[in-house]
């Protein structure tokens, strides 16, 4: 088991090294002048460009910008953007609304995903069956900012007045509900369909069937043989759905107008402030690799029959 | 994670196409229990036909299709034709969809933003699987070494939040200075969802692969002195191929979904071009007062991404035995 | 090397001091007429691009708190942008070249130390001194020897760090030689960049970003990047301009929407603008009613020909184009109403303005376009481009629609994805077809709306427009020393440039904003920012 993580750690080095790059090339390749429209209606003058291109290592190839630039975040400095603030200290304000908002969303779809997985697997073809097939369908296809924009127009004060919908810039848990929901609304669709699948399979196993036929209490059945061995691939799957959930928040989040990190990347990439997309990017990238690393282990852990060498 | 299915999050779409990559693979041992074996296509249409909500799908489909084909068999109307005069009218018996702020009536440029969509939605499926699945076949059939490297390739893909990617991706393409025509922005929405998506249609064709090459009759081909071609051509590829396509049809839908998105934060389609995704991207600041700019569009766009949905969830039953 | 590690422990504090701030800024108390004088003012903002120096920014988000922060020579009033003597006790000149500026006595930056005449000299230095790369460097330009400290050739260095033109004579007393007559110089001063800077800046002006010190009516407390910046009445503030509250949160927003909603729930309680979906309809005066607030601006918006482009430069298909822009139905569907149509070159409210200057050449009349257009010959089709971002896109392609139907050619709206993709096609000359090109002046003055954009080689000249007559009366006109008579010139100016018809004034923005219910009282500036002194909070 040490040494399967230990070789799971190296080669994350690799692909951590080719997203950065990847990212970084990209952004630094918009082929838009990082000072067009900084100066207003008016353009800006050479002298200062020249000055701070010279400030941010502009002038340099590609290729050592980026070594500069992961040599710099190595000793955990993201480096500061144009207007001076630092884009470590920017990142620890946002990140923590969209892990929470992250995390909310997660802890909606896992509760609700799986309870109706759960019903309806156990009765399977029912109406309330159908029911969920064809909310979870509907969900599916629905755009998620439609989802966010029809729901804040209206539950929202301009609709039927039924919450606040509008989110402040340091939000409680509360507040991100509504926005959670909407980021989690698609996955919760999966978590169901997922479970339910996994479920109905599950029932007609073997040792299912030796637990009844040995004839354990019917709470017992299920509660302990049925649901365990269900929810494995519902767990993997929520571990992974994190990562993408904290990527896709830049959608909800510009809905919501929620001061998170998808704000920040917008205006990054709009701004052409490389620095700032990158960096972000790179706390994306790692809990994207840690989370997947980590729902192997998992595996391990809940399923007897793997065994990492 | 880059999985625009799920623009909002979710590894959902390959989790839900690959659930029976297992199972699939190796179908055909069960078919061949039967009397007289039955391919397992003739098989599984033969259960489809039977399923209301193939039929359904299907029926849709078709009208969307048609639609894009030939929109001016649906309405009369030029999308481009501007009156201000009814600027954000609502729906009336003269304009069903009503009017959107330029005085464009929203039921032509709906009939007319199909083509587009499903343009995008089609050639971005077809660029993903053929890139997902060679790469995909290839690392499940190859050196150990050969297929490592070529996951952790993949992996570097897969880490790139989708819509950031192309966000990223859009913006880097094109030049603020150039002025680039409608096959070029559809061209590139196409290939940036392409590029960040082939990593989860290769995955689904890999582990597809593996069990596939764990059966008997490729031991014996390969035994037999058969080609690394024909063996993947002749016989991995008819039984790896199921899984794919049903995560195909269900892409296929979630790219018209992501097109949408992306033409909604201003970086995918954009005007000239009509689609649904402009055309919800255009509704954005004006949907509270004239909410049938959003609705019509995006009813659209969901009832195609449903169709697709559904005859994939409908394809992916049919073809796997145990869940009958 | 160790910055970050700070920012990180740090993060608790400034979190901490957000939910201080938002707990106590409601203020929510009931009762009606009476005032607060020790109450709180939060009032929308964006995230600042620059660094919060006078002379480092320009764009609205920064100059917002940068303005509050600093007290200038001269201050504009609210309503029409006239001067007053703000930190001067005079400005006196003779030829309108060499300036003589007395200061007043008294008045103290927020650390305590007085103001002198070598804190304005010392900041107007630092701020034209090239190596500093401020980015409002320029508008020290015209001061005598700007071009040792700033040469025009940006790889030349700078043979010097002060300007010759600048000289203390004693602590409240300083000259101002200008290389060449400036007649508006007086009005210029009272522009962001031209504030005093106490000398802590200059002994360590890393700290001092951190938390900068100023002389206006407000103090620098804290600042939550992209949350939060608050700032607190300066007791000691000697200003006529003295605010009538406490503390001032500037809350930011990445939306307008929110904000309004914000707004209109009480949670907010000041917008100097309005987002699109508010206006439509004219919903904001059934949402807000007597809090909407009014003034006019220092806007224009125009659509620039780029004479680079052969074809544009006949003028008669300069005005059939012109005259094919259906001005007063645009302003009225697709701008709401939030905008007005113009008749010249120069909004109304600025002294100086004339009523039609563009006449008929500005007024819808299909007809007489389209006959305009066959005496052309241009046959083609015609592009606007603009970005598209932040509601530009919409009025520009109505704009099109109205020249498509009422001309017969083609015409279509290009976009560019954002502000800076668009001013980068415009500044490198790469237009293919007309352009929006919208100015909002930097101070209230005609020879701003004029200068910068129609004379050769201006610095938002975005027609390259260049008529020698025209260049001539202006430069005339900048030396006149007699504002009444410098005017006269300008007028003279505007008139030819009409006539050319470089680019096509199109319509005036109506600045709109609004308060929210916790103020009795809020005041909406020519510049669309918030009159902080005319504030009065609900007690």
């Amino acid at each position: 088991m040490g040494r399967y993580v230990l070789r799971r750690l190296l080669q994350l080095i690799p692909v951590f090294l080719g997203t950065t790059f990847l990212i970084y090339a990209l952004v630094w390749a918009i082929p838009q002048d990082p000072f067009a429209g900084k100066c207003g209606q008016r353009a800006c003058d050479p002298t200062y460009i020249a000055q701070m291109s010279e400030k941010l290592n502009l002038n340099d190839p590609l290729v050592i910008q980026y070594f500069k630039y992961l040599g710099n975040l190595l000793t955990g400095d993201f480096g500061t953007t144009f207007n001076g603030v630092s884009v470590g200290e920017q990142i620890a304000t946002s990140w923590p609304i969209t892990l929470k908002m992250g995390i909310v969303a997660l802890i909606i779809e896992a509760v609700i995903g799986i309870i109706a997985g759960v019903l309806t697997g156990l009765r399977k073809s029912g109406f309330l069956d159908n029911l969920v097939l064809v909310s979870t369908l509907f969900l599916i296809s629905l755009p998620v900012f439609v989802t966010g924009f029809v729901l804040r127009l209206y539950l929202g004060p301009q609709g039927f007045d039924l919450m606040d919908t509008s989110v402040s810039s340091d939000p409680s848990i509360g507040e991100l509900i509504l926005p959670g929901f909407v980021l989690g609304s698609l996955s919760m669709a999966y978590v169901a369909r997922l479970t339910r699948s996994s479920i109905v399979e599950n029932r007609r196993s073997d040792y299912l069937r030796t637990a009844i036929a040995k004839g354990q209490p019917q709470s017992r059945v299920v509660g302990i043989h049925l649901l365990r061995n269900s929810l494995i691939p519902v767990i993997t799957f929520l571990g992974t759905d994190l990562g993408s959930l904290l990527g896709g928040a830049i959608v909800t989040e510009g809905v919501f107008n929620i001061n998170g990190i998808g704000g920040l990347i917008f205006r990054g990439i709009s701004q052409k402030e490389g620095v700032m997309v990158t960096g972000i990017v790179t706390l994306l990238v790692l809990v994207y690799l840690l989370m997947s690393l980590l729902v192997d282990l998992l595996y391990a852990v809940l399923d007897p029959r793997i065994r990492y060498e | 994670m880059s999985d625009p299915g799920s623009v909002s999050g979710g590894t959902g779409l390959e989790a839900s196409a690959a659930a029976g990559v297992d199972q699939l693979s190796h179908v055909d041992d069960s078919s061949q229990k039967q009397k007289k074996p039955r391919s397992l296509w003739s098989d599984a249409w033969g259960e489809l036909r039977r399923k209301p909500t193939f039929i359904i799908s299907l029926v849709i489909i078709a009208v969307i299709v048609l639609m894009a084909i030939w929109p001016t068999l649906f309405t009369s109307v030029d999308p481009r034709a501007a009156n201000l005069d009814k600027s954000l009218q609502p729906p009336s018996g003269d304009a069903w969809f009503g009017y959107d702020l330029q005085g464009y009536d929203v039921y032509a440029r709906a009939m007319h933003g199909a083509r587009a969509s499903l343009l995008v939605g089609i050639f971005a499926t077809v660029l993903t699987v053929l890139i997902g699945s060679i790469i995909g076949i290839f690392a499940g059939y190859a050196k150990t070494w050969i297929d490592s490297v070529l996951s952790r390739f993949a992996d570097i893909f897969a880490g790139i939040p989708f819509v950031l990617g192309a966000i990223v991706i859009l913006t880097t393409l094109n030049a603020p200075t150039e002025n680039p025509s409608v096959t070029r922005i559809i061209t590139q929405v196409v290939l940036s969802i392409a590029v960040l998506s082939w990593p989860v249609a290769m995955r689904i064709m890999r582990s597809a692969t593996l069990v596939a090459k764990q059966q008997d009759y490729v031991k014996a081909a390969r035994g037999l002195g058969a080609s690394p071609l024909r063996i993947v051509i002749r016989h991995l590829l008819p039984n790896t191929v199921a899984p794919v396509l049903v995560y195909a049809t269900i892409a296929l839908g979630a790219f018209i979904g992501a097109e949408a998105t992306l033409a909604f934060l201003g970086i995918g389609l954009r005007p000239p071009v009509v689609s649904w995704g402009v055309m919800i991207s255009e509704s954005r600041d004006y949907f509270q007062s004239a909410p049938h700019m959003l609705l019509f569009p995006a009813g659209f766009v969901t009832i195609t991404v449903l169709a697709f949905v559904m005859l994939g969830d409908a394809v992916r039953d049919a073809l796997d035995p145990k869940s009958r | 090397m160790s910055r970050s590690r700070v920012a990180w422990v740090a993060l608790p504090a400034a979190l901490a001091l957000t939910l201080s701030a938002c707990g106590g800024g409601g203020g929510g108390t009931t009762s009606s007429g009476n005032e607060n004088p020790d109450g709180t003012v939060s009032i929308y903002g964006t995230e600042p691009e620059n660094q919060l120096l006078p002379a480092a920014t320009t764009e609205a988000g920064g100059s917002k708190i940068v303005d509050a922060l600093y007290s200038r020579l001269v201050g504009y009033k609210a309503e029409d942008g006239s001067t007053y003597n703000l930190m001067a006790e005079s400005i006196t000149t003779s030829d309108a070249k060499v300036y003589d500026i007395k200061i007043k006595s008294g008045w103290t930056f927020h650390d305590g130390t007085p103001v002198k005449a070598k804190n304005f000299v010392d900041a107007w230095n630092y701020g034209a001194y090239a190596k500093n790369a401020q980015q409002a460097g320029t508008f020290f330009a015209p001061i005598a020897g700007y071009s040792d400290v700033h040469p025009d050739d940006e790889k030349a260095e700078p043979t010097k760090d002060k300007m010759s033109g600048l000289e203390v004579v004693s602590d409240t007393e300083f000259k101002v030689t200008l290389s060449a007559p400036n007649s508006v110089f007086k009005t210029m001063i009272g522009y962001t960049p031209f504030s005093p800077l106490p000398d802590s800046f200059f002994a360590d002006p890393k700290a001092f970003e951190a938390k900068p010190i100023g002389n206006g009516p407000m103090k620098f407390v804290s600042r939550t990047p992209n949350a939060l910046i608050k700032l607190e009445r300066f007791d000691d503030y000697k200003g006529e301009d003295k605010v009538h509250f406490k503390t001032l949160d500037v809350k930011i927003y990445s939306s307008q929407e929110t904000a309004y909603q914000d707004l209109v729930a009480g949670k907010l309680d000041f917008m100097e603008a309005l987002p699109p979906s508010a206006k439509v309809g004219e919903k904001y005066k059934a949402d807000l009613g007597d809090q909407v607030l009014n003034a006019n601006l220092l806007g224009q918006s125009a659509i620039a020909f780029p004479l680079y482009v052969p074809a544009f430069q006949n003028v008669k298909l300069r005005q059939a184009v012109s005259m094919a822009l259906n001005r007063e139905q645009i302003t009225k569907t697709v701008l709401a109403g939030s905008y007005v149509p113009a008749d010249g070159f120069v909004p109304p409210g600025i002294e100086g303005y004339e009523k039609g200057v563009c006449g008929e050449f500005c007024t819808y009349n299909p007809e007489k376009a389209k006959q305009l257009l066959q005496e052309s010959g241009f046959t083609g089709k015609l592009t606007i481009q603009s970005n598209q971002d932040g509601g530009r896109k919409e009025p520009l392609e109505a704009a099109c629609n109205s020249i498509k139907q009422a001309l017969g050619i083609e015409c279509e709206f290009v976009g560019a994805t954002n502000f800076g993709a668009y001013r980068q096609i415009v500044n490198g000359k790469q237009l293919t077809g007309m352009g929006r090109s919208d100015w909002s002046a930097d101070y209230p003055s005609i020879e701003n709306f004029l200068n910068p954009l129609y004379r050769t080689g201006g610095s938002s000249n975005d027609s390259n427009y260049s008529n020698a007559e025209v260049d001539k009366i202006l430069k005339e006109a900048d030396a006149t020393a007699d504002s009444a008579a410098a005017i006269k010139k300008y007028q003279e100016a505007h008139k030819l440039i009409a006539k050319d018809l470089p680019s096509i004034p199109t319509w005036n923005e109506k600045g709109i904003g609004a308060r929210s219910k916790n103020l009795l009282a809020a005041k909406l500036t020519f510049t669309r920012d918030a009159e902080l002194a005319a504030f009065r909070v609900k007690g």
